[in-house]
């Protein structure tokens, strides 16, 4: 029996200079990080204040660092595919061989939903919420450390595959029979199954705390009709975390135990299924959709209202439409493979209430055009992005429709025009939505603002490389382009996609204007400083200081109506008070734990000895695992007390800045 | 999560209409809530995989089918073992809310001796299976079969281990809050096995041995 299962040397490309360069960069690159680290004495810091820290504040902005670096990740992907297409036409063969170009558009597809994607939404709820809420942290401040590094175990796994063994050739979504042993027998396949299944366990963790955070633990007086509309879509994403990601897990299972253990689950033999792995996939799928979108369109309704200086239009509708869209995201998944050959009558039902999904968003779209009806808008950079938003999600809405109809879907299915819809629902919404977040609440996490005028550039850049990029691929699937090409014959295709990689080499110049954004904020943080409320913002998160502390509220806010803050700021306008002395009680927060890093690093053991066939190492990384909650099970402490003489030191220090 | 709190007092409202706006619950009702939709989560793991049972439920592939395979009779004792290791989990129960260690240990005994009988019938029924050639390689239908059935064995095996570690935990800590709630969570998550396992029973061996 060989120790190391199936890995040996042979699973590094030392033949591939591509392969190797990138992987090798990547190393020197953490290489560096963690020697500087180390060097500079920064690991007892990191440790203390970032690693094991289970504040909700401190763990969002970690989500949102694993998915910036995962979007130059999957950038790169992407940059990669453009260029490959641009050139490989006729009887070109492009710099990239298929087996490597199947690769990288798997790749692509899987880190951008789950390694960047995810994390980027679940880090700006995680920093928002409970702020929102006006409460001082999650439900479940430890299982929030441990979804965050089952999250960075899966994002490492993903990683790992570059340099050692390959990734998946079979798409993200890993569609039998192909992605079974039979046609897959390496390595690719597992490690895009591994990375999955423990990073969904963390999703789902996540889902579980927020739906527990935003049922029960609200500030005094804030009622369901008078929480933020991010809160609501946040509530309503992660129902649909906890109602969808279960499915995916047993599905990925399946198919690991048709990969391992010789089941038929959806083999070509044993009477299996493929077309079951199809459904079971999309009914995860679709909700994924909404998960993904939802949180983006809170974002925009907090960035719409506060730069209107306006309370948001048709609160109550915004709401319904928020949990409508929540529950029928559960009744369309079929109109991913109309294809399929089911009834016309099932087609046509699918068909049809996708259609009428379609409805409460565009419930949300209006409500965002009269919320700025009117108002007195201040072009900030988080309303740029939400303007660019409307444009380009209403036109991505519309072609979602068209698809919706299935004669001209199956005219359209797995063709260009496919992947230009829905780059321009997942870019036009999701992204500009996390982009405008990013910018919104950036100086409530740092105290400083980010630069204006580098966050205009980037935006602009982002809004003119995505029309260059994807309009042309709606033309290429009208003319018959399908997806996933490593070259084509057909000579009158490569013009557009020539203009294509253009778009996307502008996309490329928008994401590096938003590093130097950042660098020259950081650079200039002295004169970006901000008080506690930069935005004449209307809801609780701007009631607490910039950063804020640990225990984010010296005193629980108490709320009487929807934009708690903005009514809290007009009454003490309009109304003289009286100054008085404040008592402040002493407040208990969470201890940190290190047990999410120590179960992130087992997770990984294991997962890693999964793909490789090495049985002892991943036992052992399951024992790991038990043996770390069981530690965390029996630990004395749960909770410190924070002095009041110390919280009243701090409400001091930054009265002038709460002061409105 | 700090739930003593202490109210800005700076304007006084009328007085609270609902229970929404009472402010954050307590941590019992917060841990208790979060297992509860944990649970809600695994149940619809389990619909997924009950699902994947239904499609494949006749495709056989010209191996044995359900009514060859399943032993009522067995089945019929694993049931009566998991409901009444229910019972004895709800007297577990009604000893931690009296305080009295001696019955919460004889009660967790029970239950444990239960769900481990549950678990040797299951697993004696699965390698009869495997020696006539019916194991999950066979058929889809099998595959099926092993994996809705073994799913909901891991979840009993999973729970017997945290019973040992809950008592392990009554042992040293006492009747700690913390460890209360976390028997709450446990005596939640028995009693949801018996829920899926009522529906495994009748979708998977009564339907069985019908068709």
């Amino acid at each position: 029996m060989n120790l190391l299962g199936k890995l040996d040397w042979s699973a590094v490309p030392f033949d591939q200079p591509i392969i190797m360069g990138a992987s090798g960069g990547v190393v020197v690159v953490i290489a560096a990080i963690l020697s500087w680290v180390t060097l500079k004495g920064y690991v007892p810091y990191l440790w203390r204040e970032w690693i094991t820290s289970v504040d909700h504040k401190r763990i969002g902005i970690m989500y949102i660092i694993l998915a910036l670096i995962m979007l130059l990740r999957g950038f790169a992907d992407a940059i990669m595919m453009r260029a490959q297409q641009a050139v490989a036409a006729g009887g070109a063969q492009g710099y990239l061989p298929p087996e490597h170009f199947d690769q990288i558009f798997s790749a692509h597809g899987t880190i951008m939903i789950f390694f960047m994607a995810m994390p980027f939404v679940i880090g700006m709820m995680n920093f928002v919420v409970p702020l929102q809420l006006g409460v001082r942290d999650m439900a479940f401040p430890t299982l929030n450390s441990v979804a965050l590094g089952l999250t960075a175990a899966g994002i490492l796994l993903t990683n790992i595959s570059l340099a050692v063994g390959e990734f998946s050739k079979a798409g993200w979504v890993a569609y039998p029979p192909l992605s079974e042993l039979q046609y897959s027998p390496g390595v690719g396949v597992d490690y895009y199954l591994w990375a999955l299944q423990i990073s969904g366990v963390g999703t789902l963790m996540t889902g579980i705390n927020f739906v527990a955070t935003i049922l029960k633990t609200r500030a005094p007086g804030m009622s369901y009709m008078r929480m933020p509309v991010f809160c609501w879509t946040s509530l309503a994403a992660n129902l649909l975390i906890v109602a969808a990601f279960p499915v995916l897990t047993a599905t990925l299972a399946m198919l690991l135990l048709d990969r391992y253990l010789g089941f038929h689950f959806f083999t070509t033999d044993g009477q299996g299924n493929a077309m079951m792995y199809v459904n079971l996939f999309w009914v995860w799928g679709h909700p994924e959709v909404y998960i993904l979108v939802l949180p983006a369109f809170g974002i925009f309704s907090e960035v719409v209202s506060t730069f209107s200086g306006k309370p948001l239009f048709g609160y109550r509708s915004m709401v319904a439409a928020t949990m409508a869209i929540c529950v029928l995201s559960f009744l369309v998944w079929l109109h991913h493979f109309f294809t399929m050959g089911a009834s016309a009558n099932v087609n046509g039902f699918f068909g049809v209430m996708t259609m009428i999904i379609a409805v409460p968003t565009g419930v949300k779209v209006f409500n965002w055009l009269f919320t700025m009806y009117g108002g007195r808008i201040r072009f900030t950079v988080p309303i740029l992005w939400s303007i660019g938003f409307m444009v380009t999600f209403v036109i991505g809405g519309m072609t979602g429709v068209l698809m919706a109809v299935p004669p001209a879907d199956f005219q359209l299915h797995n063709s260009l025009f496919l992947i230009a819809h829905f780059h321009n629902v997942i870019i036009g919404g999701t992204v500009f939505g996390l982009m405008a977040g990013y910018n919104y609440w950036f100086p409530k996490a740092f105290g400083f603002r980010l630069d204006e005028r580098w966050g205009r550039i980037s935006f602009w850049c982002w809004l003119i490389g995505f029309y260059l990029a994807f309009m042309p691929l709606y033309a290429l699937g009208l003319m018959g382009m399908t997806r996933r090409m490593q070259h084509y014959d057909v000579a009158s295709w490569q013009p557009w996609l020539v203009v294509a990689a253009v778009g996307a080499v502008v996309i490329l110049v928008g994401i590096v204007s938003q590093v130097i954004q950042l660098v020259v904020s950081i650079r200039d943080r002295e004169q970006l400083k901000v008080a506690a409320d930069p935005w004449n913002g209307r809801t609780l998160e701007w009631a607490t200081a910039s950063p804020p502390p640990a225990w984010n509220f010296a005193v629980l806010p108490r709320v009487a109506d929807i934009d708690a803050f903005w009514r809290r700021k007009q009454r003490e306008r309009t109304q003289a008070q009286p100054a008085k002395e404040r008592k402040f009680e002493p407040i208990e927060v969470p201890k940190n734990s290190a047990t999410g890093f120590i179960i992130a690093f087992f997770a990984v053991v294991s997962g890693f000895a999964m793909i490789w066939h090495i049985w002892w190492m991943a036992g052992a990384g399951a024992i790991g695992i038990f043996l770390t909650m069981l530690a965390f099970a029996f630990r004395s402490e749960e909770e410190i007390e924070i002095p009041a003489e110390q919280i009243a030191r701090f409400e001091q220090a930054n009265q002038a800045e709460i002061a409105v | 999560m700090n739930v003593a709190v202490a109210v800005d007092d700076e304007v006084r409202y009328e007085t609270r209409s609902s229970a929404s706006e009472a402010g954050p619950a307590t941590k019992r009702i917060v841990v208790g809530y979060g297992f509860w939709v944990f649970l809600l989560s695994d149940i619809v793991m389990f619909s997924a995989i009950f699902a994947g049972y239904a499609v494949l439920a006749h495709a056989t592939a010209g191996g044995p089918g359900g009514a060859q395979l399943f032993n009522q009779g067995s089945v019929a004792i694993e049931t009566a073992c998991l409901l009444a290791s229910s019972y004895s989990c709800g007297l577990m129960s009604m000893a931690i809310g009296s305080r009295r260690y001696a019955a919460t240990y004889l009660a967790a005994l029970i239950t444990f001796v239960l769900g481990a009988a549950f678990l040797v019938l299951e697993l004696r029924e699965f390698a009869g299976m495997i020696a006539i050639g019916a194991g999950p390689q066979r058929s889809a239908f099998l595959s099926a079969f092993f994996t809705l059935v073994g799913c909901h064995g891991l979840h009993v095996t999973a729970g017997l281990v945290w019973l040992v570690v809950m008592m392990a935990q009554v042992a040293i800590k006492g009747f700690h809050a913390t460890v209360e709630r976390r028997l709450l969570c446990f005596s939640l998550f028995w009693h949801a096995l018996d829920i899926v396992w009522v529906w495994l029973f009748t979708v998977v061996y009564l339907m069985g041995v019908l068709s």
